[in-house]
């Protein structure tokens, strides 16, 4: 059939004609570094892992997590969750609650028994980590992944440091935590404990190549009380300690606390857990200013912990605690305004703090020390070549979280040091600002809520608070996740182009045609998660 | 098949025969019978797999007409006067995208005055659409031109409208042979579209085409009009072989021009439609008394057919074209095509402008145009049976006021007060 | 908790999504969507309208499995689709005139029927001028003869083909190049109005609809819906344009969207006469949030602004607010408080 000239076209011809040439502004897919990944301690690819876990790939979700955090099961219980405050879907309705879809992938791991896979090739070398707490057992991760020999020197009875003798088993299962060390230790990473190392200087010289000090602060502060002689004072740091142990201190039916960080209410919790009664925990300013995590205050005063704000105590004798009441100044710090008050206690617990054993590197050799902690350079090492540390004993926020990142960049460190070179940071891009989301897209989903279990039950034994999500909550919240910055092949752009100019090339990758894209912007706009740019085409 | 037949329903028979797919109606006297009869013809299932459509106007007439011929269907509407003014646009539309719709149109004036009867000011006005235009002497000429146009229409791919005089014939009663399916299925074959609608072989018709192409895409449509003036002869005689008539007139009828006595002939009259059959009966009484006289019918206007216009009156003396249509401002229409295909042809041409908005040709009137061309007192244009009086009166109202009332109502008043 | 589990970061919203079956998945997100109207054609930067052909295009041919005809008034779609020598139509297309493409499509139809080949769709579609003014009596028409057509309207609300002038569709106080922001009554007159859906329905056919290129799955339903269809149906697409309306090319989707979220715009589908289902506003908006972006409006606003002619536009958004139920009542209260 000869069609009839000029009015009777074959279909599609206008594929010869490249709208692109009409084009001032390009567009262009980037990456923008989500705000929890920005907020995280230990360096989690959190929306990474999120989006692998939002399609039901838990496996490969938890394998992506664990490239930088070996202990999403513990994480997954006690970490402060920086993560969640950052997190952009607070501005919608309420932050993905992604600690708790760490901790579902952390139990999955554990149950269906995943381990880690070593690829590299054994590099020869010998590596000390001193502690097996978490940065020291997240060096030794790193560094047995990247094919070194890795001994951990533990003193305690067992591994683990703060997170078995620190944190009570309310909030961390033993079992889990042991399920997470003895993966690492099936990477051939070999504990040593009751091996307490008494100077960094001779274990340099035992031939290990390198050596991470990751001992922690287990000393609790003691700050001068007046106190009669038949006062029952003892430190949060023991306390906890001993009955980690199974030998719980006795402490009364009255039990007073004194101070206001998270170990001053986990020693709260647990008391009353050992039988107190009362459990008052008095601090100098206010709720504000208490350095505790809302959460943890939250749980406590749940469980009966009552709260004494703007309280000092000034004399403990036997049965009876002397408090003066306190105010803020202009600049919030707290001074005694002469008023005074009895209380009854059996026992009074110090949680002031606590400071680092710094024996083991006392009189090395270009070991600095200031202000109780030991001094590193921006790659964990100390003054001293090949002597590095990190978590609690070096300065920074005294968190697992925060230890666990430590971990992993002494581990970098040392590896790049031990092949002569100096690890370099990746650029870090551009944040993913809320502002760049084009939040309509995104389903109305409030957070779902961990079931806790009853108060009342919770605060009379050690049972773990915080129930973790089932497979169908923990995808639920998995996908609230609003993948900040980075693509999570939406097709938005490939649906929204009027000139059919983006072209997918498998899941969450597309391009752009540009013989065809004119410009317009639309895709860029109508991105849930900021990921498309528009820059000004160059002439 | 004789039979004593009205016109309309001739016409809607034959129609009928040619086997359209869809056939859309919309009333206007005095086309209305025709669909009105198609109607009833496709309910009684006499004709198969055909939708009639009942639309809201001619305009969607013409574009459902579009639509349907477009999609490989053989499509068939009719109309008349304002409806055809109505449809303008679709009409252009239809010959521009070379759809072999078929369309009768029962010839009609064009208002103001709004006025049902029979002139050729409809069909005249859509001259230059792009129409293949043939118009019927009588209603045998109506009932086959339809067959013809169906044929024409699909073998060069332009719309054809078939002309008939509005109640002078459409209203009529006369013996007619209605063709047999089967001949007519032997004349006419199944439609095969040039271009079609279909999923299978997609096409975007109907492209914008600017100046770079637009000239070309007119010229074509020219050339598919000289296409149908070559083919048209040739189709006459099939339908002859096969239906034992010409299709339009009489023996010499070649399906553009038909001839009547005009051998030797010093005065001719040109003209189209039914009033050839007055002319006739008026030639044949001249030639008794020995006035050589004889008629041109012209069937195929569009194409205009110059070479057999001019191979039939160039020895004639006088020419006479009598038109039922004219153009204000300038005369006669199909006089200046006769014009053009006798130029450089030493012979007198007038126009004698007749028959407007029904008004009778009479035998007298014809005798008179003749008469008074062998006289040589037949003016370059004229006004056929003009009521001067009754003008020049207005024309005095129009002198004297301003504000002289509307034309029409006038003369009717004159008329009246006589 | 089986309910949860369909819940999508997305789901309801974007075009496409990773995680939800592959029958579910709209047109718009497969790689072989039918891109009927494909690469290369004119339209402006940030056309609504030449998505919005795409998105019910596609779905109409994901629905008839590629049988469909599309039949084109004269307007923007038709003159940056197919000016000779190049078309980005992939599937059978006529166009034919401004005002005739109802009757032409019912023609089609028509033609269809009469071969026996009835699994052929038919597809009318054309601008807002095409449809509610000047081819109004076809499509009106067609409704009334209940012909096996869907109409699609592509509104965006003037003729901008010819360069922006006032249509039936233009809304009140919206400037034109013949309504222009001159006087004290600056753009179009608050008129009655032509409310093409209503009208449709009244013709009491089987389905009716409106929709927006803000939401492709709504719109994709409508489409495919109204594929199952037999009869004359009508489908109202609001298409932002960027040129006409004043507004910035990567604006489109937004504006359609906000049409909606302000009450301007009631998104709805009515079966045989009686509306059915409503699209709920998820993000109420005062109407200034719309209006504010387009250029078309911007003499109501600033130090020479009209509030007296916002506050009229305001007010037709609530009444369509309660006519329509668009909010549930105590939003809409809170809203307005």
């Amino acid at each position: 059939m000869s069609k009839p000239f000029a009015i009777t076209l074959d279909v599609g011809s206008s594929l010869a004609n490249h709208t692109g040439s009409w084009r001032t502004e390009r567009p262009v897919y980037v990456h923008r570094l989500p705000p929890c990944n920005d907020a995280c301690p230990a360096g989690e690819d959190v929306q990474g892992w999120l989006y692998d876990g939002e399609a039901g790939n838990y496996e490969s979700a938890w394998r992506h997590l664990t490239r930088d955090n070996p202990l999403p099961a513990i994480m997954g219980r006690i970490c402060y969750h920086p993560c969640q405050t950052a997190c952009n879907r607070d501005e919608l309705d309420e932050a993905v609650g992604i600690n708790s879809v760490e901790r579902f992938l952390g139990d999955q791991a554990i149950s269906q028994g995943w381990q880690f896979i070593k690829d590299a090739a054994p590099s020869g070398k010998k590596v000390l980590v001193v502690g097996s707490g978490p940065s020291g057992l997240s060096a030794a991760f790193h560094l047995a992944l990247q094919g070194h020999e890795v001994t951990i020197r533990e003193s305690a009875a067992e591994s683990g440091g703060m997170m078995r003798y620190g944190i009570p088993a309310y909030r961390l299962p033993r079992d889990v935590l042991d399920a997470e060390i003895s993966r690492i230790t099936n990477l051939g990473v070999t504990i040593e404990c009751n091996s307490k190392v008494e100077s960094a200087e001779s274990a340099l010289e035992e031939g290990f190549n390198a050596v991470f000090l990751a001992i922690g602060a287990h000393i609790g502060k003691r700050a001068y009380i007046p106190a009669g002689d038949s006062a029952h004072v003892l430190d949060a740091v023991s306390m906890l300690h001993m009955t980690a142990e199974g030998d719980p201190p006795l402490l009364g039916r009255r039990v007073i606390v004194y101070g206001g960080g998270n170990t001053a209410l986990d020693a709260a919790r647990t008391a009353r857990r050992l039988g107190a009664n009362e459990a008052v925990v008095v601090y100098r300013r206010n709720r504000e200013k208490m350095p505790a995590h809302d959460i943890e205050v939250n749980e406590a005063v749940d469980e009966g912990v009552i709260m004494r704000w703007l309280s000092t105590i000034s004399w403990v004798d036997d049965g009876l605690v002397t408090v003066e009441k306190m105010e803020l100044d202009e600049k919030g710090f707290p001074r005694p305004i002469g008023e005074f008050e009895t209380l009854e206690a059996d026992s009074v617990i110090l949680a002031l703090g606590q400071d680092v054993d710094l024996s083991l590197v006392d009189g090395a050799e270009g070991v600095a020390i200031d202000d109780g902690v030991i001094q590193v350079d921006n790659f964990l090492m100390t003054g001293r070549d090949g002597l590095f540390a990190g978590g609690d004993a070096v300065p920074g926020e005294r968190t697992a979280t925060n230890a666990i990142g430590h971990g992993k960049q002494a581990a970098r460190a040392i590896d790049a040091w031990l092949r002569g070179e100096k690890f370099v940071h990746a650029p870090r891009p551009a944040l993913a600002t809320f502002d760049r989301l084009n939040t309509w897209y995104y389903s109305d989903a409030p957070k779902t809520v961990r079931a806790k279990l009853d108060s009342v039950r919770r605060a009379t034994n050690f049972a773990e608070v915080v129930q973790g999500l089932d497979e169908e909550t923990a995808l639920f919240e998995a996908r609230r996740c609003l993948s900040c910055g980075n693509c999570f092949s939406c097709d938005n752009c490939f649906g929204v182009c009027p000139d059919n100019a983006v072209v997918k090339i498998g899941e969450g990758n597309y391009e752009f045609n540009l013989d065809y894209c004119k410009g317009c912007g639309i895709c860029a706009v109508e991105c849930p998660s900021g990921a498309i740019d528009m820059e000004p085409e160059r002439s | 098949m004789l039979r004593q037949i009205e016109g309309s329903r001739a016409v809607a028979e034959t129609v009928a025969a040619c086997r359209p797919a869809v056939i859309c109606a919309y009333p206007i006297s005095p086309q209305t019978h025709i669909v009105e009869a198609l109607d009833e013809i496709v309910r009684l299932g006499e004709i198969k797999n055909c939708e009639f459509v009942n639309v809201e106007s001619e305009f969607s007439a013409m574009s459902v007409a579009i639509g349907a011929s477009a999609t490989g269907a053989r499509a068939y509407t009719a109309t008349a006067s304002q409806g055809l003014l109505f449809m303008v646009e679709p009409l252009y539309n239809a010959s521009g995208l070379g759809l072999p719709i078929v369309m009768t149109v029962a010839n009609r004036a064009i208002g103001a005055p709004i006025n049902i009867w029979n002139d050729h000011s409809d069909a005249m006005s859509q001259r230059d659409s792009g129409w293949i235009q043939l118009y019927a002497q009588d209603n045998q000429s109506a009932s086959d031109l339809h067959m013809l146009a169906f044929r024409i229409a699909e073998e060069v791919s332009l719309p054809v409208m078939v002309c008939m005089d509005g109640f002078v014939l459409t209203h009529a009663m006369e013996r007619i042979d209605l063709p047999e399916q089967e001949a007519v299925d032997k004349f006419l074959p199944s439609y095969v579209p040039r271009q079609i609608l279909d999923p299978n072989d997609p096409m975007s018709i109907g492209a914008m085409v600017g100046p770079e192409a637009f000239t070309e895409v007119r010229y074509l449509g020219h050339v598919k009009q000289l296409q149908a003036l070559e083919l048209i002869p040739g189709i006459a005689n099939e339908f002859e072989e096969i239906f034992g008539r010409r299709a339009a007139g009489e023996h010499d009828a070649d399906g553009l021009v038909t001839t009547y006595r005009i051998e030797g002939a010093q005065v001719v009259l040109v003209a189209l439609g039914s009033v050839i059959g007055t002319m006739k009966v008026v030639i044949d009484e001249m030639r008794e008394m020995g006035s050589k006289v004889g008629v041109l019918g012209i069937t195929s206007f569009r194409p205009f057919p110059l070479d057999a216009v001019r191979n039939a009156l160039g020895k004639v003396p006088k020419v006479v074209v009598v038109e039922r249509a004219f153009a204000p401002g300038i005369g006669g229409i199909v006089s200046s095509n006769v014009r053009t295909a006798l130029s450089n042809i030493p012979v007198s041409i007038a126009t004698a402008v007749a028959g407007l908005g029904g008004r009778p040709i009479t035998r007298d009137s014809i005798r008179g145009i003749i008469e008074r061309a062998f006289d040589d007192t037949l003016p370059e244009l004229t006004f056929v049976d003009l009521d001067v009086e009754l003008i020049n009166r207005e024309l005095e109202r129009h002198r004297e006021q301003r504000r002289s009332g509307p034309m029409a109502e006038n003369l009717l008043r004159d008329l009246g007060s006589r | 908790m089986s309910t949860q589990l369909k819940f999508y970061q997305v789901g309801s919203f974007a075009v496409g999504n990773r995680l939800i079956d592959e029958a579910d998945l709209p047109e718009q997100s497969r790689s072989s969507r039918a891109n009927s109207l494909t690469s290369g054609h004119r339209a402006c930067q940030g056309c609504g309208e030449a998505l919005g052909a795409r998105y019910a295009i596609d779905a109409a041919m994901a629905a008839t499995n590629g049988k469909l005809v599309a039949v084109n008034a004269t307007g923007c779609l038709e003159v940056f689709s197919t000016p000779y020598p190049e078309t980005s139509w992939r599937l059978p297309w006529l166009h034919s005139l401004f005002g005739n493409a109802a009757a032409v499509a019912t023609g089609v139809a028509a033609a269809l029927r009469a071969q026996g080949k009835s699994d052929i769709r038919v597809v009318a579609q054309g601008g807002d001028g095409g449809t509610v003014d000047i081819g109004f009596g076809p499509l009106s028409g067609m409704f009334e003869r209940n012909d096996d057509v869907l109409y699609i309207c592509y509104d965006n609300e003037a003729y901008m083909n010819t360069g922006v002038q006032r249509s039936g569709a233009t809304p009140p106080a919206a400037r034109t190049n013949t309504t222009h922001a001159i006087g004290p009554n600056p753009g179009a007159s608050f008129t009655q109005g032509k409310n093409l859906p209503l009208i449709a329905m009244a013709h009491g056919i089987p389905y009716v609809a409106t929709a927006t290129v803000a939401d492709l799955h709504d719109l994709e339903a409508k489409v495919k819906k109204a594929m199952t269809i037999r009869g004359a149906r009508y489908l109202h697409v609001l298409v932002p344009c960027p040129l006409g309306w004043g507004s910035r090319s990567e604006e489109t989707i937004k504006l359609a969207r906000l049409a909606t979220e302000s009450g301007l715009f009631p998104v709805f589908e009515a079966e045989d006469g009686e509306v059915t289902a409503t699209k709920k506003i998820r993000r109420l908006v005062q109407v200034e949030e719309y209006l504010k972006p387009q250029k078309r409006f911007a003499h109501l606003f600033g130090a020479h602004g009209h509030p007296d002619l916002l506050n009229a536009i305001q007010a037709i958004a609530d009444r369509n607010i309660a006519k329509y139920k668009l909010c549930d009542p105590i939003e809409a209260e809170a809203d307005h408080e």
